[in-house]
C-alpha cells in the first residue's frame, strides 16, 4: 500500500550553499533510488531556531513530500541518524485530511503565482 | 412607605456577566487538519511560557484538542515553536 509521507529536517548553519545543496540531493536521490515518488519539495532556507540545538541557532530547513511504500522510512531515518549535517528530523504520514490540506495549499499558492506573473 | 422601597433603581444598569457560549473553532469552521509549520497559528493555543492551553479556556472539542496538542508536539521538535519561554506574547 501506498502512503503520503512528509519529511522535514533542519541542516546545520554552517555549510556553504553547494553542501547545502548536495545534501539535499543525497536524500532526493536516496528516496527516488528506494521507489518513491516525490510528490513536492519546499526549501525554507534559513530560520532562526526557537530554541538552539547542537548551539546552533539557526538551520536550514528542507520539506520533502513523497508517496511511497512504508517499509522505506526506518531506512529513511537511519540514514537522517547517521548524517551529522543534520539536525533534526521529522517524518509524519499523512492522512487523508492533511493530503487535502497540502494541495489546497499549493494550489493556492500556484494561483498567486500565476496571478502575479500576469500582473 | 413600604411600596415605595420594594423597588430599587438605578441609574445605570448594573453590569450582569453574559456567559459567552465558548465554542469549538475547528468545529465551527469545518477545520479538518492542524499544520504543524503553521506556528503562527499554533500560538493560540499556547500561554506566554509556551504551555498548551488547556481545553476548559480554549473551549476547543476533545477531538481536535489531541490534534492540536500533537501539532504542538511536533512543532516543538522542529524548533519551529520554543518547549520553554518567558514572555512569548
Amino acid at each position: 500500500m501506498l502512503n503520503q509521507y512528509e519529511t522535514v529536517f533542519i541542516l546545520t548553519p554552517v555549510l556553504s550553499d553547494e553542501q547545502m545543496k548536495e545534501a539535499v540531493k543525497k536524500y532526493q536521490d536516496f528516496l527516488i533510488g528506494k521507489g518513491a515518488e516525490i510528490v513536492h519539495e519546499e526549501s525554507w532556507g534559513m530560520r532562526k531556531l526557537a530554541y538552539p540545538i547542537q548551539k546552533k541557532s539557526t538551520g536550514f530547513y528542507h520539506l520533502i513530500e513523497f508517496r511511497s511504500e512504508g517499509n522505506l522510512i526506518s531506512d529513511l531515518e537511519i540514514t537522517f541518524k547517521r548524517d551529522e549535517r543534520v539536525l533534526r528530523f521529522l517524518t509524519v504520514k499523512l492522512d487523508k485530511h492533511a493530503v487535502a490540506y497540502n494541495d489546497k495549499k499549493r494550489a493556492k499558492n500556484n494561483a498567486e503565482v500565476v496571478k502575479e506573473v500576469a500582473q | 412607605m413600604a411600596q415605595q422601597n420594594s423597588e430599587i433603581k438605578y441609574l445605570t444598569p448594573i453590569a450582569v456577566d453574559v456567559k459567552k457560549k465558548k465554542y469549538c473553532r475547528f468545529k465551527k469552521s469545518g477545520i479538518k487538519f492542524i499544520d504543524f509549520k503553521d506556528a503562527d497559528f499554533l500560538l493560540k493555543f499556547v500561554n506566554e511560557q509556551g504551555k498548551i492551553l488547556p481545553r476548559r479556556i480554549t473551549g476547543t472539542s476533545t477531538k481536535y484538542q489531541k490534534k492540536v496538542a500533537q501539532a504542538i508536539k511536533r512543532a516543538r521538535h522542529l524548533s519551529l515553536m520554543p518547549y520553554v519561554a518567558d514572555l512569548l506574547k
